[in-house]
């Protein structure tokens, strides 16, 4: 048993999302699909802050939101005119983009409708994901401990500033 | 309280968004021929796996931070991933002057 609030929000952040997914692949405009992208990034930082997890939303917003999307419009607007339409797409290549959604979908939805009474469990009460305890994970080398993905991240993010460097540079 | 109003958010009600969000995913990285458009489809399904991450490690290991790690990782690999993507797609735009797939079929100009 939910409160008012509760439900409404869950509605609105599902509905949102599903909505913006689905505009942001049939719209026929680039620079429209970034946007609709941009607000099912907002819907899905909205959704981790409902699931308790406040760093992941502001890091979802941060990176998502203020990073990729920003990436994403330079370069549509570096590579196409603003007011170009998308070619309409051709039969075939449609049907086959929607059969295999589907089927994926429909095998996925099967799964999760087998597991219904494992899938119906209530959210558990948490402890609060403090800014300490994270750190404390994340630069932790003992069970459950971090340092090391956290420091290949650090030279795989290296190698991409280099990479984008090289790739970008006119030559 | 509310109107005899009884709904249970549970598990599955929050995986059907993140499944439809696949699913537009799949469809328009399979229909599209932009690049730039490919790479947005990308984002959504990285983006649904991020948000079954969370809710797996929320609602079934509550006392732990995996899926929020994992989750984490990925929203850095994904950063790097498509600024890197981007650059190569400018860059072909800058010698084939275009960003259609079916119309870059030379790897040599």
């Amino acid at each position: 048993m939910e409160s008012l609030g509760n439900i409404i929000m869950f509605f609105v952040i599902v509905l949102s999302i599903i909505v913006f997914s689905v505009l942001t692949v049939t719209t026929r405009r680039l620079l429209r699909s970034a946007t609709y992208l941009l607000f099912v990034l907002f819907a899905t930082a909205a959704l981790y802050f409902k699931m308790d997890y406040p760093f992941l939303g502001a890091v979802q917003i941060a990176v998502y939101a203020g990073g990729i999307v920003v990436l994403f419009v330079f370069s549509i607007l570096l590579t196409q005119h603003p007011d170009d339409d998308a070619e309409s797409l051709s039969k075939p290549r449609k049907w086959l983009g929607i059969v295999a959604a589907l089927a994926g979908v429909a095998l996925s939805a099967a799964a999760l409708f087998g597991y219904a009474k494992f899938c119906g469990r209530l959210v558990p009460a948490m402890d609060d994901v403090t800014m300490e305890k994270l750190g404390r994970f994340l630069l932790s080398t003992e069970k459950w401990g971090y340092l090391l993905p956290f420091e290949a991240v650090s030279v795989l993010l290296l190698a991409c500033i280099i990479g984008g460097v090289v790739i970008a540079r006119r030559r | 309280m509310n109107g005899g109003l009884t709904m249970n958010l549970t598990l599955l009600l929050y995986l059907i968004p993140s499944l439809i969000m696949f699913g537009c995913g799949v469809y328009g990285f399979m229909t599209r021929k932009n690049m730039i458009a490919i790479m947005i489809s990308l984002e959504l399904m990285l983006n649904s796996i991020d948000i079954n991450f969370v809710l797996f490690n929320r609602y079934l290991f509550p006392d732990q931070m995996e899926g929020m790690f994992f989750t984490l990782f990925a929203i850095a690999i994904a950063a790097a991933e498509t600024a890197l993507a981007l650059a190569i797609i400018i860059n072909v735009f800058r010698i084939a002057k275009d960003v259609d797939i079916n119309k870059i079929n030379k790897l040599k100009f």
